[in-house]
């Protein structure tokens, strides 16, 4: 049987500086910052007291779930994933029947860490010896798969429906999981994104780390310096990011706006071997990752125009950047343009990758780069494999075809994607 | 008694509807479950919001003699006597 091709025919966003594509779009032109100041965090006495969450008004709540299901809801998972993965289904045009099952759509939609308030909840409640009322819906709220079992339901999603989790490779991941499923002619269209919960009980462990900066609790949209050579730690933020994906036949036979096609990617793992650990990656395995990604979508790596890339700010972004040019053999001006999203969502744990793939993408459909933002002086180990020329500070229009993106995560897991324009 | 009881039931009843069900709908013979399509899920729900309006505690195996309204009227009912 011949592969099928794969393109995007939806997006849908919920990312902490803009909520839904044309606010998301916007923000990336202008450079906009989704970081803030949270007393909630000062009062638990964090030492990062900022972080990046999706505004989300009553009446988008409203748009997206029923009174029923707001009842008791505790889930910001859940809400942030509902509303990127409905508004990803209604951009794509396609239909939802109220009485059948579409047995050709499915979704996976990954977290990391799912409906950690309405656990807190819960817990609160079982200690004090009232399991009896924690109501019918506190299993949905917090199981791993309570998203993509949301939307199933909302969405009427009969092939597949299920979550994967790989920390902060989680959502790139998924997109590559749905784009092989559909390749493999199992599926017609597939919903894949992935969310995140925030604030403290997502963001402590991280506080503990010391990963995190300290010195911004007043100057919040400053924070994230990724490639800077003043970066002080990651922001924590979180959100949701959402692409349907379908067969370019499914596509063409509808007439579906297509935004770009996916060429192919690879996931991987550096086994915490070498240089790899729990927390750090093993070189020879982002490398391979990135290489048989390209080898995947059939390209070479001088066809690469764009990267974006996982870049969190913190002391790894010398290592990517290292990582990046060996793999595609390229430095100086030969290196390709390289922007991170971090800067602006800060990073957005098990979401930052379809949040990031939802930017790539509008990136090349609309022919431009959003701007590296609060990047005052490159950091020396970054110039040290690349020009500074590649590292646009301004949102710049670009025609290019070939964008290679990527996540890395904690359990040293590694995946890499290759979209081009359609 | 049970003319009190009805209009508070039927607005905790209310929110659990099913959208295409209309709350008018709603009358004492109704089943829960078969007449007004909730889904039985929500039942454990409806137990909670019943028992913080009426200050009452229902056991979990008295939950099968709140499958009507007029079931359930009659349930509070006596459990309101026996407080």
């Amino acid at each position: 049987m011949s592969k099928q091709r794969v393109v995007i025919t939806g997006l849908g966003v919920c990312a902490p500086n803009g909520v839904g594509v044309p606010a998301f779009k916007e923000a990336l032109e202008t450079g906009k910052s989704g970081i803030r100041f949270y007393s909630e965090l000062e009062k638990l006495k964090f030492s990062c007291q900022i972080g990046g969450m999706p505004l989300i008004s009553e009446a988008v709540k409203t748009k997206y779930f029923t009174p029923l299901q707001l009842r008791n809801f505790n889930s910001a998972g859940i809400l942030y994933g509902v509303v990127a993965g409905v508004e990803a289904w209604q951009d794509a045009q396609l239909p939802t029947d109220e009485e059948q099952c579409d047995f050709d759509s499915g979704t996976v939609f990954g977290v990391g860490s799912l409906g950690v308030d309405k656990y807190r909840e819960s817990i609160y409640k079982i200690d004090e010896g009232n399991t009896r009322r924690l109501g019918s819906t506190s299993v949905q709220q917090t199981m791993s798969s309570g998203v993509s079992a949301y939307l199933g339901g909302m969405l009427g999603l009969g092939n597949l429906v299920t979550t994967n989790s790989s920390a902060c490779t989680t959502g790139t991941e998924a997109i590559l999981m749905a784009y092989e499923r559909i390749k493999a002619g199992k599926a017609k269209r597939m919903l894949a994104g992935s969310t995140s919960d925030g604030g403290p009980y997502v963001w402590g462990g991280f506080d503990a780390l010391r990963i995190l900066p300290s010195k911004y609790n007043d100057k919040p949209t400053q924070a994230s310096r990724p490639l800077a050579g003043d970066a002080a730690g990651f922001v924590p933020g979180c959100g949701a990011g959402a692409l349907v994906l379908e067969s370019l036949e499914s596509a063409q036979q509808r007439g579906a706006k297509i935004y770009a096609e996916i060429l192919g990617g690879s996931s991987n793992s550096g086994g915490q071997r070498n240089e790899g650990s729990m927390t750090a990656p093993n070189p020879i395995a982002v490398k391979r990752c990135i290489e048989d990604a390209v080898v995947d979508a059939q390209i070479s790596t001088a066809q690469i125009e764009v990267i974006n890339g996982h870049l969190t700010a913190t002391s790894k972004d010398g290592l990517e950047i290292k990582n990046w040019s060996e793999a595609l053999k390229r430095s100086g001006v030969d290196f390709p343009y390289i922007n991170s999203l971090k800067g602006m969502t800060g990073h957005c744990l098990a979401a930052s990758g379809s949040i990031e793939c939802v930017a790539s993408v509008l990136e090349l459909k609309h022919q431009f780069l959003f701007p590296n933002i609060n990047l005052h002086t490159v950091h020396d180990e970054v110039l040290e494999h690349i020009s500074e020329s590649k590292i646009p500070r301004v949102k710049t229009a670009l025609k290019f075809n070939y964008l290679a993106k990527a996540s890395f995560g904690f359990g040293d897991v590694n995946c890499c994607l290759i979209f081009k324009t359609f | 008694m049970s003319q009190d009881i009805y209009p508070q039931l039927k607005e905790i009843i209310k929110p659990y509807l099913p959208e295409d069900v209309n709350p008018d709908a709603i009358s004492h013979e109704s089943h829960l479950v078969t007449d007004l399509n909730i889904n039985s899920t929500h039942l454990v729900d409806i137990v909670l919001d019943v028992e913080d309006a009426f200050d009452i505690t229902i056991e979990d195996d008295e939950l099968d003699k709140m499958e009507t309204v007029k079931a359930s009227i009659a349930l509070i009912e006596q459990k309101l006597a026996a407080r």
